[in-house]
């Protein structure tokens, strides 16, 4: 409680209000601060009040033997992430909750989440509202079922400050492309740092699976927590009703020479030789798993690269009931839950050079493990990954 | 200088000016105290014992357990200046405290006098306010 209050304190909030749920980051293991605060929660007694999921943790529970580090830090982050199981959480281990049903909230639920992908996903894409809770304050919500009056919580706090409007000239092809959208995350977090943006210019109906890599990527290159997407999510069916009939603060255009220059900072322009490719950052839905068997579609990866697929352990278990889960391991995949490649030692060769999709991945991979990154669609991905090296497709075009 | 503390406390120290915002998650080696996002232009920088002076947070909620390790294996930031209120480092901060008895005054500046702040000057962050010389 006394956290709760610190963080109204923060916000100069009046009041507290209820909470229906929360998503857990504190899971993860950053040392021995994370046991030792959980370890006081624990032994105060402490339980949730409000259904609870869990983040990623360190390590994959179902499958440890894919731990290439030190077997002590695995304990360490295994008993971190059994320990708040104690506290009365569920083991969903996932930084992509929205994509379990039972566990996405609805349009105007007041909730408090954590990961920033996944709150930036919550806010934008389910129209739920929680502010961005970090490690310590999410489990501290979901014990006492309440959260700071602040923020994103309130209707006023969620209107658009700012406009970003994709240039003329980006054409219509690239939208259609999945590659566009982590791209496009990079530049929107860097544009928005803090502020409720709103995205304009792209075709109406984006699906859930873009959204996600370009809120996940405009997350990591900024602080944002809510992104409305005219004429695709749920708050911004017009400009006007995203800036809740008021004028933006600012008006930015990003054009296909930001676009490109951004791409090759994420190794958009690498080619060559390719040791391993990382997909499913954030963790992979079933829809995205069966396009890979898809897109695989009977080949197999090539000898000398390793396929990683993160994804939630309930997703694996879906994916196992049909046959995509098989295909997938035929091709020479391997499936990882519970935690993803670039927080743990999983990969064979990290520094590279590792192919993904993600921005997300391409933004935080150098630094966490010390991977040379190329960026690619999906579609490149797969392809690359089966040929050993780079396949490009035309989409980016050559300029 | 009239800031607002986020979180409680006292320091002095030379200030670490950062040029660009700084997620701790993934920009922060709680181990050694350095900066270590290859993007960003105080890469390899210690923070250790100074106020480290950013325009803004950002990035992963994961900040705060970051924030909070570094102070329990000693290389936190004596005090942290901000642009811009943080929830995320100020529950890092406050966690902290209660697990150790450590705090890390963060002070949220006003643009100018958060600018006026140059690397290396004597940060003082005391009960009669702020002053940089």
């Amino acid at each position: 409680m006394r956290l709760v209050v610190r963080a109204a304190d923060v916000l100069q909030a009046e009041r507290l209000i209820p909470i229906r749920a929360a998503h857990v980051d504190s899971c993860l293991y950053h040392g021995q601060a994370t046991l030792d605060f959980v370890d006081r929660m624990v032994d105060g007694g402490a339980a949730v009040r409000v259904p609870t999921t869990l983040n990623v943790g360190a390590v994959d529970l179902l499958h440890p033997e894919l731990w290439r580090g030190d077997p002590d830090l695995a304990e360490r982050g295994r008993l971190l992430m059994e320990r708040y199981r104690a506290l009365g959480c569920r083991p969903t281990y996932t930084c992509a909750p929205y994509q379990l049903a039972e566990s996405r909230p609805g349009p105007g639920d007041q909730v408090a989440w954590g990961e920033s992908n996944a709150i930036v996903f919550a806010n934008s894409v389910l129209g739920a509202r929680t502010n961005r809770y970090g490690d310590f304050l999410d489990i501290a919500a979901a014990v006492v079922g309440l959260v700071p009056d602040a923020g994103l919580h309130r209707t006023e706090e969620r209107r658009a400050q700012l406009v970003i409007r994709l240039g003329e000239d980006v054409p219509p092809a690239l939208m259609d492309d999945d590659g566009l959208y982590p791209v496009l995350g990079i530049v929107v977090g860097r544009v928005a740092g803090g502020r409720v943006a709103a995205l304009d210019g792209l075709p109406p109906g984006v699906s859930e699976d873009r959204l996600k890599a370009l809120g996940a990527a405009a997350a990591s290159s900024g602080a944002v927590a809510l992104l409305h997407v005219i004429g695709s999510t749920p708050e911004a069916p017009t400009l006007a009703a995203a800036l809740q009939d008021a004028d933006p603060d600012e008006e930015r255009t990003v054009d296909m020479a930001t676009l490109r220059a951004v791409r090759a900072e994420l190794g958009g322009d690498g080619e060559g030789r390719i040791v391993a490719v990382s997909l499913g950052t954030p963790h992979a839905s079933a829809a995205e798993l069966t396009r890979i068997a898809e897109l695989l579609d009977g080949e197999r990866v090539a000898d000398e690269v390793e396929l990683l697929i993160s994804t939630a352990r309930d997703t694996l278990a879906q994916v196992e009931a049909s046959a995509v889960a098989e295909r997938l391991r035929l091709a020479g995949a391997e499936l990882l839950v519970d935690t993803c490649s670039y927080i743990a030692p999983i990969l064979r060769a990290p520094h590279g050079p590792v192919m993904t999709d993600s921005g997300k991945w391409a933004y935080y991979a150098p630094g966490n493990i010390g991977a040379q990154v190329v960026l690619g669609s999906l579609a490149e991905c797969v392809a690359s990954a089966v040929a050993g090296h780079v396949v490009r497709d035309a989409t980016w075009g050559t300029a | 200088m009239n800031g607002r503390l986020i979180a409680p406390g006292q320091a002095r120290a030379p200030a670490l000016v950062l040029e660009e915002p700084l997620s701790l998650w993934g920009g922060l080696d709680p181990a050694t105290g350095r900066v270590i996002e290859l993007r960003h232009p105080q890469h390899g920088a210690t923070v250790s014992g100074r106020v480290l002076v950013l325009p803004a947070a950002r990035g992963s909620s994961s900040s705060a357990s970051v924030l909070a390790e570094a102070v329990r294996a000693g290389t936190a930031p004596a005090a942290i200046v901000l642009g811009e209120p943080d929830l995320i480092l100020a529950l890092g901060a406050a966690v902290a405290d209660e697990l150790y008895g450590v705090q890390i005054p963060i002070l949220v500046l006003p643009a100018d006098d958060l600018a006026a702040i140059r690397d290396g000057a004597t940060v003082d962050i005391g009960s009669e306010g702020v002053s940089a010389v």
